[in-house]
C-alpha cells in the first residue's frame, strides 16, 4: 500500500469516528476547510506514527506546518524516502 | 474504642484494650503486644531518650513498630522514615526534625528482650513526624500528635470482638499508621506487610493469620484481585484509600468478599482523614460538604477539596516548609471534584492534568471509564506529546485475561470510551501491557513513558 493511501485511509477513518464529514479530498484542499478540527489530525497523526513507524513532525527536522491536504501527504511521503 | 487523651502514651492505651492473645507480625516474625510492658527490641536504655528526638530508619516495619511503642512517652519527637529515604536527602531530614538519635536496624530489632529498666514513666507528649509521598525533591516532613492521628479513629466503625487488622501500605505511611492504630487502640492484632514479599504470598500469610480488616490503595486491591490467593482471606471489612474508588473497583471487591463492608476514605498525611464512604457507591453524598458539626468540615473552593479539622497535621518540618493550610484554617488538598446531582465525584489532581488542545483531561477519569470495561483489570491514563495539540491521551492496559488478539479488545475500549467521554478524552493510543508500576506509596506511579 502506497504512503499516500495509507494517511488517506487514517484521515477517512478518523474522520469516521469523530463523525466528521469530509470535503472531497483533493490535494489542494485547505487542511482547515477539510472537516478536520484539530483533535483529528492529532489523533491522525498518532495514529500514522504507530502505522508507519515516524513522526514527520518529531524528527528534529524544522517541519514546515503543511497547510492543505497535499502537503500533509508529502511530509509522509518525504518522510519515508 | 478508648483513644487516648493528651497524657496517655500509645503503649498505656493499647493495652488497655486488651492484652491477651493480640500480636504483631511480619513475615518473620510474631510479637505479643502484651511483652512490651517488660521487654523492649531497643538496644539501647531507654531512659537515654528520654525528651529527646529519635529518627527511626530500619528495612521491616516490625522494628519501627516495637520501637513507636516503647518510645511513645518517652521520647520528645519521634519520626518514622520511610526505607526508601535516599542516603544523600538524609543530612537535611535530620537538620530538619533536629534529631538527636538515629536509630537503625543495627539498634532496632525484630524481637524482644528483658527490660531489666522497665516499667517506664510514659509522660512526655511526643510529636510524631510523618514524611508525605512526595515523588520529586527531599521528603518532606509533617508534624502530628497521637491526637491528631487517632481523632479519626473515633468514627463509629463496628469493629467486633478480637479484629485481626493489615494493610497493604507501609504503617509509616499515613493510610498505613491509621490501620496500625485501629488495630492497636481497638483491642485487634496487627499483621504487618513487607517490601520483600510478592502479593500472592502477603494474601496467603493475611489469610492464615485470620485478618478480618484490611485496607490499601484501589491500585494494591487491583494488584490483589489478579491473585488467587485474595480467595484465601475471610474479610468483615475491606477500605480503600490514597487514590480515587471508582465504581469498578468497588463492586469487584463486594464480589469478591460479599461477607465484608467495603469503605473507601479520602486522606492524606496533611489533611488527615476527611471522611470516609460506607455506601458502595463512588464519590460523596453533597451532604458532607459544610456539615455543621461535622470533625473535619469540608468545603469546595476553585474546584478542589479543602478540610479543616483538629486531625490535620500542626506544620510541616524545616526551613523551606510553606504553612499548611489557609488562614482560616483549611488545607487545599489539590483533589478536584464535581457536582453530579445530590453526589461529589473525584476528578483527579489538579497538577496531573493532560492539556489536549487547551481542554483539560483528568487521567483518573479515562482510567475510571476503561476499568469498567469487562476485559481490563487495571489501567493508566498519560499524556502522549502532539505536534498538533501539545498531548493527546494515551493508555496502557493491564487485562483481566490474556487474549489472542489485542485488535479486537483496543475497538471494543474506544467503542466503549467514546459512548461516555467528550471527544477529547478518548484515548488516542492504547498499548496492552502486563503490568502498571505501582510506588512504594501504594500509588498507581504516574511517571510518563
Amino acid at each position: 500500500m502506497s504512503i499516500r493511501t495509507v494517511v488517506l485511509d487514517q484521515v477517512k477513518l478518523v474522520a469516521e469516528h469523530q463523525q466528521k464529514s469530509l470535503q472531497p479530498l483533493l490535494d489542494t484542499l485547505p487542511l482547515l476547510d477539510s472537516g478536520l478540527d484539530s483533535l483529528c489530525i492529532a489523533i491522525i497523526v498518532a495514529n500514522l506514527e504507530e502505522e508507519l513507524g515516524f513522526d514527520p513532525f518529531g524528527s528534529g527536522n524544522t517541519v514546515i506546518i503543511p497547510q492543505t491536504l497535499g502537503e500533509f501527504i508529502g511530509l509522509y511521503e518525504n518522510g519515508a524516502a | 474504642m478508648a483513644l487516648p487523651n493528651s497524657r496517655r502514651a500509645l503503649l498505656d492505651v493499647a493495652l488497655a484494650a486488651g492484652g491477651a492473645g493480640r500480636t504483631i507480625s511480619d513475615p518473620m516474625h510474631c510479637v505479643a503486644l502484651a511483652d512490651l510492658t517488660h521487654s523492649t527490641n531497643v538496644a539501647v536504655p531507654l531512659e537515654s531518650l528520654h525528651g529527646r528526638s529519635v529518627l527511626l530508619l530500619t528495612e521491616p516495619q516490625l522494628p519501627t513498630v516495637l520501637a513507636l511503642l516503647a518510645l511513645d512517652g518517652v521520647a520528645r519527637r519521634v519520626s518514622l522514615g520511610l526505607p526508601d529515604l535516599k542516603e544523600a536527602d538524609l543530612p537535611q531530614v535530620i537538620a530538619d526534625s533536629g534529631a538527636d538519635f538515629v536509630l537503625r536496624d543495627d539498634v532496632l530489632r525484630s524481637t524482644l528482650e528483658a527490660d531489666p529498666a522497665a516499667p517506664h514513666a510514659r509522660d512526655v507528649d511526643t510529636e510524631w513526624i510523618l514524611f508525605t509521598s512526595g515523588t520529586t525533591g527531599a521528603p518532606k516532613m509533617v508534624s502530628h500528635t497521637l491526637l491528631s492521628l487517632t481523632g479519626p479513629l473515633d468514627d463509629g466503625l463496628a469493629v467486633g470482638a478480637g479484629p485481626v487488622w493489615s494493610t497493604f501500605y507501609d504503617i509509616r505511611r499515613y493510610g498505613g499508621l491509621q490501620i496500625l492504630l485501629r488495630a492497636l487502640l481497638g483491642g485487634g492484632s496487627m499483621v504487618l506487610s513487607s517490601a520483600a514479599e510478592s502479593v500472592g504470598d502477603f494474601l496467603t500469610r493475611a489469610g492464615k493469620n485470620g485478618v478480618t480488616h484490611i485496607s490499601g490503595t484501589p491500585s494494591h486491591w487491583r494488584r490483589a484481585l489478579m491473585s488467587q490467593a485474595a480467595s484465601r482471606m475471610a474479610l468483615k471489612y475491606v477500605r480503600l484509600s490514597g487514590e480515587i474508588s471508582d465504581q469498578a473497583i468497588l463492586d469487584n471487591l463486594k464480589a469478591a468478599f460479599p461477607q465484608s463492608d467495603v469503605a473507601h476514605a479520602f486522606a492524606s498525611t496533611e489533611a488527615g482523614v476527611g471522611f470516609d464512604v460506607r455506601d458502595g457507591l463512588a464519590g460523596f453524598p453533597a451532604s458532607y460538604i459544610g456539615m455543621p458539626g461535622a470533625k473535619a468540615e469540608l468545603k469546595v473552593e476553585e474546584g478542589t477539596l479543602r478540610i479543616r479539622s483538629l486531625r490535620t497535621a500542626s506544620r510541616y518540618l524545616g526551613g523551606s516548609a510553606r504553612a499548611l493550610g489557609d488562614r482560616a484554617g483549611f488545607v487545599d488538598t489539590g483533589d478536584m471534584v464535581e457536582r453530579r446531582g445530590d453526589r461529589y465525584y473525584f476528578l483527579g489532581r489538579r497538577e496531573g492534568t493532560i492539556n489536549v488542545g487547551g481542554q483539560k483531561v483528568y487521567p483518573e477519569e479515562v482510567e475510571a471509564v476503561l476499568n469498567r470495561h469487562p476485559a481490563v483489570r487495571m489501567s493508566r491514563v498519560w499524556a502522549r506529546k502532539s505536534p498538533i495539540t501539545g498531548a493527546v491521551v494515551a493508555a496502557d492496559i493491564v487485562l483481566s485475561e490474556p487474549v489472542a488478539e489485542f485488535a479486537q479488545v483496543r475497538e471494543s475500549l474506544l467503542h466503549f470510551c467514546r459512548a461516555a467521554l467528550s471527544a477529547h478524552k478518548v484515548p488516542v493510543t492504547l498499548r496492552a501491557v502486563t503490568s502498571l508500576l505501582v510506588a512504594s506509596s501504594g500509588k498507581l506511579s504516574r511517571r510518563d513513558g
